[in-house]
């Protein structure tokens, strides 16, 4: 179970553009739900992923997984147990790097990163089996730098990546929204399979209400820091995209965006 | 002097000069580092050296204690920059700053080892292997066995676990980040192998010179920077030409075909050494030898298309 308990956020605290974007928030996520954020530009949703992960500090406020505060750790520390997606496909792969030595390193992730041999040749007929689920035909290309695979492909390969190592949690931050709409798709499905196949706990921003709708088992529609929508299970089945899409309207609509 | 002998002595500053480009690679190309810790660095270990040579020390145990201090110094820079939270361009130069007066510390002045004295190309053992050689011949061999070997130990180690996440560091910090890995200890190491090297170097140039001067690192990370510039440029026009494209197509020349960073640090090194010796054959003045440091800098940099964004590793 993940928590995070009454947070405080404040950007540029003290300045002219202080800006409170949580007071007193809170919200639970049980495992193994997928759980789908949607809202405008400026909600809070990638500053949320942000705190769960440690990228950013929070001025008041926990957070804890299965009971146990994870505030005082660093953010590496909290990706022992978390994988994350981003936006941009370039962040998650190291471009300069072949995709094998790019497998091989998040294959490692949780095992000390010593003097042993960084590529295990034994390893890559499992990465060729991955990568041909994917079908985009990536097995046969292990030995090429990942700067030269096309965004679409570099964020599959990054999804592999992230959920290559058992782990809890997997922070998707619209790792979608830079891709072509059949890709993104290609994604999507890729990422629905996975976090099912592992059992894992998933948070995915989106943009792309259909997705959210289709993939989240739990929906949550954030404004200006607050939750103001959270339907799962059977409330969240009855929820049609133009249910969501209209809420979202409105919102857009009070909050001038 | 005649030609032979000139290009011979060019190649082995070329040469020793290359353990600072393998540091400089390891900065600037991997780590993305402009690391003027160097210019301190260097001397450093031409201090240490110098010092102990004239009390006597084994010539060759001056090189591991060379590669300690340097690596020592690299551990200050990365402290300063990851703990500390200083921008990576003041933390080398607050190293930088503080070492030359380190320098002056160890040493007490500019040193001179004295002709009785056995350097690493005088040594017994180098003595017994290559005395048919003149002192000239050593030295180049004695040079190039250490720098081949250093380049094939950073090549392994480059392929190794540690290495592939020091490279990805440079590359994409933020992945480092989410493989549960501190990006700012992976970065410390980098710069302490980093200094260990030119350290070395200034260590071995100490043995060429048989001195150490407190000003004798002026200009090194540029030199390193030159030479990585030219190294890491021509590989990559070489390795997208059509030679070696047709290499790489089979047979025991493939090897050839994709040459190691390494590798093209080294051929950089020379070259511009070489570059440097040119023009000063030409007749110009000692006095003007950083000017032209920095003229065939400049030069490098255009012609490269550069201009200082950081080459990484391929």
């Amino acid at each position: 179970m993940l928590e995070v308990r009454s947070i405080t956020k404040v950007y540029n605290p003290g300045t002219l553009t202080e800006q409170r974007l949580f007071e007193d928030f809170s919200l639970t996520v049980e495992d193994g739900e997928f759980v789908a954020i949607v809202g405008s530009n400026g909600s809070g949703k990638t500053s949320l992923l942000n705190i769960i992960c440690g990228s950013i500090p929070i001025e008041g406020g926990d957070v804890l997984v299965g009971g146990t505060s994870i505030s005082r750790l660093k953010d590496y520390q909290r990706y022992a147990t978390m994988g994350r997606v981003y936006q941009d496909p370039a962040a998650g792969t190291c471009p300069n790097l072949t995709m094998l030595e790019n497998l091989s390193l998040a294959d490692n992730k949780g095992r000390p990163y010593g003097l042993g041999r960084g590529v295990n040749k034994k390893r890559i007929g499992f990465y060729r089996d991955q990568l041909a689920a994917l079908g985009l035909g990536l097995e046969d290309k292990l030995d090429v730098r990942m700067g030269s695979l096309s965004g679409g492909q570099r964020q599959a390969v990054a999804l592999l990546m992230a959920t290559m190592t058992p782990l809890k949690f997997l922070i998707l931050d619209e790792h979608t929204a830079a891709l072509d709409p059949k890709t993104a798709e290609t994604i999507m499905v890729l990422t629905d399979k996975l976090v099912r196949e592992k059992g894992l706990t998933a948070m995915m921003v989106t943009h792309n209400l259909r997705y959210a709708v289709e993939y989240g088992d739990r929906i949550l529609m954030m404004n200006r820091g607050r939750v103001v929508l959270d339907r799962a299970g059977a409330e969240k089945a009855a929820t049609s995209m133009d249910d969501i899409l209209a809420m979202f309207n409105r919102i857009s609509l009070e909050t001038g965006n | 002097m005649d030609v032979m002998e000139l290009l011979t002595s060019t190649l082995i500053q070329g040469l020793i000069y290359a353990l600072i480009s393998y540091g400089v690679y390891i900065t600037y190309s991997i780590l993305d580092f402009p690391d003027l810790g160097v210019d301190g660095t260097f001397p450093l270990g031409a201090a240490v050296t110098a010092v102990l040579m004239t009390r006597g020390v084994n010539a060759w145990l001056t090189l591991p204690i060379s590669l300690l201090v340097g690596g020592l110094a690299g551990l200050f820079t990365g402290v300063v920059h990851v703990k500390l939270g200083v921008r990576n361009l003041l933390a080398g130069i607050i190293t930088m700053t503080a070492l030359f007066s380190v320098n002056l510390q160890i040493a007490g002045s500019n040193l001179n080892i004295d002709r009785g004295t056995d350097t690493i190309f005088t040594s017994a053992p180098v003595m017994a292997l290559l005395g048919d050689l003149s002192l000239t011949g050593r030295k180049l061999v004695v040079s190039a066995v250490l720098v081949i070997v250093i380049k094939l130990l950073l090549d392994a180690y480059f392929r190794t676990k540690s290495g592939l996440l020091l490279r990805a560091v440079g590359d994409n910090a933020t992945l480092v980040t989410t493989l549960a890995k501190d990006r700012g200890t992976v970065k410390i190491l980098g710069l302490v192998i980093s200094n260990a090297l030119v350290a070395l170097g200034g260590c071995i140039v100490c043995h060429e010179t048989r001195s150490f001067s407190a000003t004798m690192g002026t200009g090194q990370l540029v030199y390193g920077l030159a030479a990585v510039i030219i190294g890491v440029s021509l590989m990559n026009f070489y390795s997208s030409s059509r030679l070696a494209r047709g290499l790489r197509k089979g047979g025991v020349l493939r090897l050839l075909a994709s040459p190691q960073g390494t590798t093209a640090v080294v051929l950089g090194s020379v070259l511009y050494k070489l570059c440097i010796q040119i023009a000063m054959s030409l007749g110009l003045p000692t006095n003007m030898m950083k000017l032209i440091t920095a003229a065939l800098f400049l030069l490098v940099l255009v012609l490269s298309g550069r201009k200082g964004e950081a080459i990484i590793h391929a």
